[in-house]
């Protein structure tokens, strides 16, 4: 049985395996997101400056970092303060600052997105920079971004989950883990009419024709990065 | 053909919109507004279905959800037929296809006439239950007649090609009712803010107000309804559906509101638009404004086409023009009832009578007594219709005198002329709803109905569902209970509004009577139908009392009361007034049976929304699965993963493909992707100590860069799932699960960690769709690795056996495990998924000159089984532990901590002896396979039931040992290697197999370690 | 369909998002060596399956995936109160004199 108090103490870093998980970069080596084989750049391609009521783009490949740790452990608060320059957001809220934001998943669980060509680097940092008991989780490959933009959207979403996406239950920077259709996903208001879905990879594909069959009565546009 | 029941002016009706419709085969006008049963009703279309039991005609009784007759089967092709549609719920549209649902051979000739008019004594109630019991070998045959008879509706036979939606919805106040207090009620809501939902089942808003002459507000009703609909329309926090059932009321405020999108326009929905919605609520307040539906009389052959409810006949009149016959015999109880017969006149025909049960006393007199007699109507009071002349259509009705108690005729009978009868006996609050929620209505005198109970809903109700029907006072009601749900609900409301008025109208008291007496005793008088659609009687219920069913529940499940689509919504209360008044009891002493959802049927696709097709169930895809398909891989279902289950080539069978795999692996190297397996990131300075408590055997020693098989027990001490799990660093492992499993063992672990030992500091997250798995596996793998390795040593002495290392594939980062699930040198990659796909095909690739075979989860079966390694969940099943599987070795009874499994593994049942346990068996013939499941006996040729020893768990043909091979469990097998037991077969066959050991291959461990 | 209110995310979610995990505050034996059979038995197979108030564990598994408990009472769903692992309820059998209810047939 531990004791906090030791633990404090412990060097988080020493005590985890942290690896590099890209190629390196003169390896030019791309990675496939978890839509890939969907080849929505294609469609996207197709559709150029259309506009529809539901605009679909995959944020992909970046770096999703998984953060478990206490707030009373001032160790893993202050750390992560010093890596990303954010304080960790409150229940169901998410911050960006940038290219880099945290979603609010749990009493003492975060995600941390960044762009894909920094994620080791900020994983790393991460890890040296907390203390005492927490956690760092690469998920990268695990999981995509769907953002969806356009005057539908919140009707889709109605569709999809079973929670209140009015915008007086669901403002702007407010996240939730909840059921999407019969999976499941960490979705974020982002803006009026912009939201950001976050979804397992293994039932990307899934949510993909969900989408598409969700959004057949409206305009479904895709668009890339 | 002209609509020879249509006036020519009046109505709700689109008079320059014709449209044609079919019913059974026939082709009938009719305008856009109306329904389908105005339309028949104005065809003079009498006879609209055959009753379920007595196969009775049987015409259009009501203009609503309570319609119990008019039972269409819809739809002009295959594809589109829809069962059970009423037809005073159908909004007519051009080029409508119905049929009639109960009638063989047709509603006009019916074979079944026979049985019903012959006798009643034929099929009383428990007809069926007495008759149809024995023998019960024939009860097939008796099901296919009786449905047959029944006719029930059909499905179709193909694929619907409509889409439906689900839609959630969150609201503040949901109302149920258009009525006038819904409409009330949604005003002063709406107009605080609160965000409203109003839903009504009708084509329009409005309710009872659809077809009433009274004023609101100074204005025509409907005027005042169409102003209120376009100032609801303007606000954004109040959603309008109509064409919408509230269906369902359950737990928490959640409703179930049915939409019927373009079931009014179209066979089938145009392309992309959705046919139906279900509208899933979630609210803090509800006000149920759900109205009331007229209870007609009971009386002898009051199910003669033409027997319809009062306040219908005045629905067909007013709001669609449509006067369903020449001479009209009202009856009724109160005063509301008279209207038909004002609107009957009004329409230009005959009134013959309006007899009213209520005895006055001397002059006593009423307003629409004198109204009446006005407009020249002859009114006979204290008299009642005792019964009905006519087949398909009513021809006359003897009438007779009541006494003031209406329990007994007080004078002879005599005959009146007419065609249509309409009745009305009092309205019964629409309590469905409330009813819905578990809350017990309670019976009101004053009322003459049951109203909503008490609740522990946030729930409030207004006008008629409470026994309120003066226009004047649901108005007041709903506007009380919009400010009240709106305030509830946290929003100011304007406490000085007081909402719409209507004249106050002054009305004798109604009168109590349910059942109308016959100069015959109730039994031998002609049926008086209390349950239309269920044919239940008068007469059916008194027997059920005096055969002894005396709760209400009873009664009802005996008779059939109430059941099915109808949910007795005519008939329940005249129903229980009957058995009250056989038992001699009050209704409320009787008691009531309630009402569950759903309020009317919902068609299977709006159940289904688009949880059907390709999106019935998520598939789930490992980063190599377009791989897999280009190269010809049949899947299995693992969980929700599609996994490969072979690779045949072209030509191969089943067993050509997974014998060319299996022998791949052995003789060289195969592939398989393993990225479906659950893995679990764990960290924490506790990491260990856990997994000590969870896992069956010790892991205090493992050293980083190791790796370790484990089974995991629950309390009972029974296997429930297995893996390998590995130390990536002192407080920081990563476990494998089954497939299947891995939900449940982060689950598992989460409880443990939360509700017992919060006090060990551990994180647990899912990694699985994060990594991808590729084990390359056979004599060969390591000239393989060493292709695709960029720079790590893969020597036996550099890289064991059990270890893991982290190394660089074809420049992509990568952690291997040398962990063997096939008893051969294996290497499992596991690369970030985004990468998966490049190393699959580099392995492919460089493989290539090694034979490297891909092979799927059959093969991995076959493998695993000729090396006795188990699958958690096909050799287990819940009732065995380690010890049965023959794992006592993954067992450490030496761990400080009684870990989980450890106690229930040590019950006195777990240790006694005879337990049934893991072995091997090997058939006398070796190409002989056991199917799985068969069950192992000593001597095949006992008598049965045989004394059955245990079953086979996996069994296959293993082309590289070139025999069959099987798992099974035998009773006290590890005690009885070398024995012979039998396995009897369905085709009176028995296999002889050889009890051994379950590893049948490299028994030493040999070939893992090279 | 509950609609529950999660102590850790700190509003109402839908039924949908959550497991049901059985009954509260039975905790494993501290020493299972040494109970009986039959307190081994009790612990793992025998509970109280009252009519009105229920402790129950629940997980809000597709959400913050926190357990938590549930007092509930089972003859008319109401969720009474939800507190989390390690605290104490506040309303109990014992301390709720409940209304006396009559039996809710369902019908057919």
């Amino acid at each position: 049985m531990s004791d906090s108090e030791n633990n404090q103490a412990f060097n988080y870093a020493a005590s985890v395996d942290c690896i590099e998980q890209r190629p390196a970069t003169e390896r030019q080596i791309t990675g496939q997101s978890p839509l890939h084989h969907a080849d929505l750049g294609t469609v996207a391609q197709a559709q150029l400056g259309q506009t529809g009521t539901v605009q679909l783009t995959e944020l992909k490949l970046l770096g999703h970092l998984i953060l478990r740790g206490r707030l009373d452990n001032v160790g893993f608060t202050s750390g992560v303060k010093l890596t990303l320059g954010l304080e960790l957001p409150g229940t169901l809220q998410m911050v960006v600052d940038g290219d880099i934001s945290i979603r609010w998943i749990s009493p003492d669980e975060w995600l941390v997105v960044v762009p894909g060509e920094r994620s080791y680097e900020i994983e790393q940092a991460l890890v040296n920079n907390v203390q005492g008991h927490c956690a760092v989780i690469n998920a990268s490959g695990g999981q995509t971004i769907l953002r969806l933009q356009g005057e539908d959207v919140q009707k889709v979403l109605q569709k999809s989950v079973p929670l209140d996406v009015h915008p007086r239950s669901f403002p702007i920077g407010k996240v939730v883990t909840t059921v999407f259709a019969k999976t499941q996903a960490v979705i974020s208001r982002t803006g009026d009419q912009q939201w950001e879905l976050v979804i397992r990879r293994s039932f990307s594909d899934y949510v993909w024709l969900w989408l598409q069959d969700c959004s057949a009565e409206f305009k479904l546009v895709i668009t890339e990065q | 053909m002209a609509q020879q029941n249509r006036l020519i002016e009046g109505g709700r009706i689109a008079r320059d919109s014709q449209i044609n419709f079919s019913y059974n085969g026939k082709t009938y006008p009719g305008f856009v507004g109306d329904t389908l049963a105005s339309a028949m009703l104005a065809n003079g279309i009498d006879v609209v279905g055959r009753s379920f039991k007595y196969s009775r005609p049987r015409g259009i009784v009501a203009a609503g959800a309570e319609e119990p007759n008019a039972i269409m089967q819809l739809g002009a092709t295959e594809a589109t037929q829809v069962p059970n549609v009423r037809a005073t719920q159908q909004e007519l549209f051009a080029g409508l296809v119905c049929q009639a649902t109960n009638g063989w051979p047709n509603v006009e000739f019916d074979m079944m006439a026979s049985l019903g008019t012959v006798g009643a004594s034929v099929m009383p109630p428990g007809f069926y239950y007495k008759t149809f019991m024995y023998p019960k070998s024939m009860w097939n045959t008796y099901e296919k007649f009786i449905r047959k008879a029944a006719g029930l509706g059909r499905s179709p036979l193909e694929a619907d090609p409509d889409r439906y939606d689900h839609y959630n919805q969150h609201a503040d106040v949901v109302i149920v009712g258009a009525g006038p207090a819904g409409l009330s009620a949604a005003l002063e809501a709406g107009r605080s803010g609160a965000r409203v939902i109003i839903a009504d089942e009708q084509a329009e808003f409005g309710g009872a107000l659809l077809h009433s002459k009274q004023s609101v507000n100074g204005m025509p009703a409907m005027d005042w309804v169409a102003s209120v609909v376009a100032e609801l329309a303007e606000l954004d926090n109040v959603m309008m559906l109509p064409k919408s059932t509230v269906n369902g009321y359950h737990d928490h405020n959640f409703l179930t509101i049915h939409q019927r999108c373009t079931d009014h326009i179209a066979d089938r929905a145009e392309k992309n638009q959705s046919r139906q919605r279900m509208h899933r609520v979630r609210t803090k307040w509800v006000v149920l404004a759900s109205g009331a539906h007229e209870r007609p009389l009971v009386f002898g052959n009051n199910d003669v086409p033409g027997c319809m409810l009062a306040d219908a006949v005045s629905t067909y009149i007013n709001r669609y023009a449509v006067v369903p016959g020449k001479k009209l015999v009202l009856m009724t109880t109160n005063d509301g009832g008279y209207q038909a017969a004002f609107d009957w006149h009004e329409a230009g025909r005959e009134v013959v009578a309006i007899l009213d049960t209520r005895s006055y006393q001397g002059t006593d007199t009423s307003a629409v007594i004198d109204r009446a007699r006005e407009l020249g109507i002859k009114v006979l009071t204290g008299s009642a219709v005792v019964e009905v002349q006519g087949a398909k259509r009513v021809s006359a009705v003897s009438i007779a005198s009541l006494n003031s108690q209406g329990d007994q005729l007080a004078g002879p009978v005599s005959q009146l002329s007419c065609d249509t009868v309409a009745s009305s006996g009092g309205w019964s609050p629409a309590i469905h709803l409330s009813c819905h929620t578990g809350s017990r209505p309670v019976w009101s005198d004053q009322v003459i109905g049951f109203i909503p109970g008490e609740t522990v809903q946030k729930q409030l109700i207004a006008g008629a569902i409470g026994g309120t029907f003066d226009l004047q006072s649901c108005l007041a009601q709903g506007t009380r209970a919009g400010a009240e749900a709106a305030n509830n609900a946290g929003f100011t409301v304007d406490a000085t509004a007081s909402g719409a008025t209507a004249e106050s109208v002054a009305e004798t008291a109604p009168m109590a009577l349910f059942h109308i007496p016959h100069p015959k005793e109730t039994s031998r008088a002609p049926k008086q139908f209390v349950d239309f659609q269920n044919d239940v009687t008068a007469a059916g219920i008194e027997l059920a009392t005096r055969e002894g069913f005396e709760s209400i529940e009873h009664v009802k499940r005996y008779t059939a009361l109430g059941f099915g689509t109808d949910q007795g919504k005519l008939g329940n209360i005249n129903g229980m007034a009957i058995a009250a008044k056989s038992m001699q009891k009050t209704i409320p002493q009787t008691g009531t049976t309630i009402f569950r959802p759903n309020y009317t049927p919902v068609t299977f696709g709006a159940i289904a929304g688009r949880n059907c097709g390709e999106l019935f169930d998520p598939k789930r895809f490992s980063a190599m699965h377009q791989w897999h398909l280009d190269h010809g891989a049949l899947f299995e279902d693992v969980g929700n993963w599609k996994r490969p289950w072979y690779f045949p080539q072209p030509g191969e069978s089943m067993q050509q493909s997974l014998e060319r795999e299996c022998l791949a692996v052995r003789d060289s190297a195969g592939v398989l992707d393993a990225s479906t397996l659950g893995k679990i990131d764990i960290q924490g300075p506790d990491a260990r100590e856990f997994l000590g408590r969870v896992y069956t055997n010790a892991w205090a020693k493992l050293a980083v860069g190791k790796c370790r098989y484990g089974l995991m027990c629950g309390e009972d001490g029974m296997v429930f799932d297995d893996g390998v799990t590995a130390c990536l660093a002192d407080n920081h492992f990563v476990m494998t699960t089954t497939t299947g499993g891995a939900a449940r063992v982060l689950e598992w672990l989460e409880i443990y960690q939360q509700t017992e030992w919060p006090e060990l500091e551990v994180y647990f997250n899912s990694v699985t769709d994060h990594w991808s798995t590729i084990t390359v596996t056979g004599p060969n793998a390591r000239k393989i690795l060493d292709q695709v390795v960029d720079d790590i040593d893969l020597s036996n002495d550099a890289f064991k056996y059990m270890d893991w290392k982290a190394a660089t594939v074809m420049g992509v980062p990568a952690r291997i495990f040398r962990i063997s699930f096939t008893g051969e040198l294996s290497y499992e990659i596991n690369v970030q998924a985004n990468y998966g796909m490049r190393i699959w095909e580099a392995v492919m690739d460089k493989g290539a000159a090694y034979n490297l075979t891909p092979y799927g989860t059959e093969t991995m079966h076959i493998l695993r089984a000729e090396k006795g390694f188990i699958i958690a969940g096909q050799d287990t099943d819940g009732s065995v532990h380690p010890y049965d599987l023959g794992m006592g070795w993954a067992v450490s009874q030496k761990k400080p901590f009684s870990f989980i499994g450890k106690r229930g593994m040590a019950r006195e049942d777990c240790v006694k002896e005879g337990r049934k346990q893991l072995v091997g068996l090997i058939t006398a013939d070796p190409k002989k396979v056991i199917p799985e499941g068969s069950q192992a006996v000593d001597d095949p040729k006992q008598s049965i039931p045989m004394t059955m020893l245990g079953h086979v768990t996996s069994s296959y043909y293993s082309a590289c040992l070139g025999h069959s091979i099987a798992m099974a469990y035998i009773r006290n097998g590890h005690n009885r290697m070398g024995e012979t037991v039998f396995y009897p077969q369905a085709d009176g066959s028995a296999i002889e197999a050889t009890i051994c050991s379950p590893i049948f291959l490299d028994p030493k461990g040999e070939r893992q370690n090279v | 369909m509950f609609y529950i209110y999660c102590p850790h995310c700190e509003e109402h979610r839908e039924e949908e998002e959550f497991h049901a995990a059985g009954e509260a505050h039975i905790p494993r034996p501290l020493d299972p060596e040494n109970c009986s059979d039959k307190e081994w038995g009790e612990y793992m197979f025998f509970r109280t399956n009252p009519r009105g108030i229920h402790h129950e564990l629940w997980v809000h598994s597709v959400g913050c995936r926190k357990f938590f408990n549930m007092t509930r009472d089972t003859q008319n769903y109401e969720i009474l109160e939800v507190y989390k692992i390690g605290e104490k309820p506040s309303i109990t059998s014992a301390a709720a004199k409940l209304p006396a209810q009559s039996k809710v047939q369902e019908g057919v």
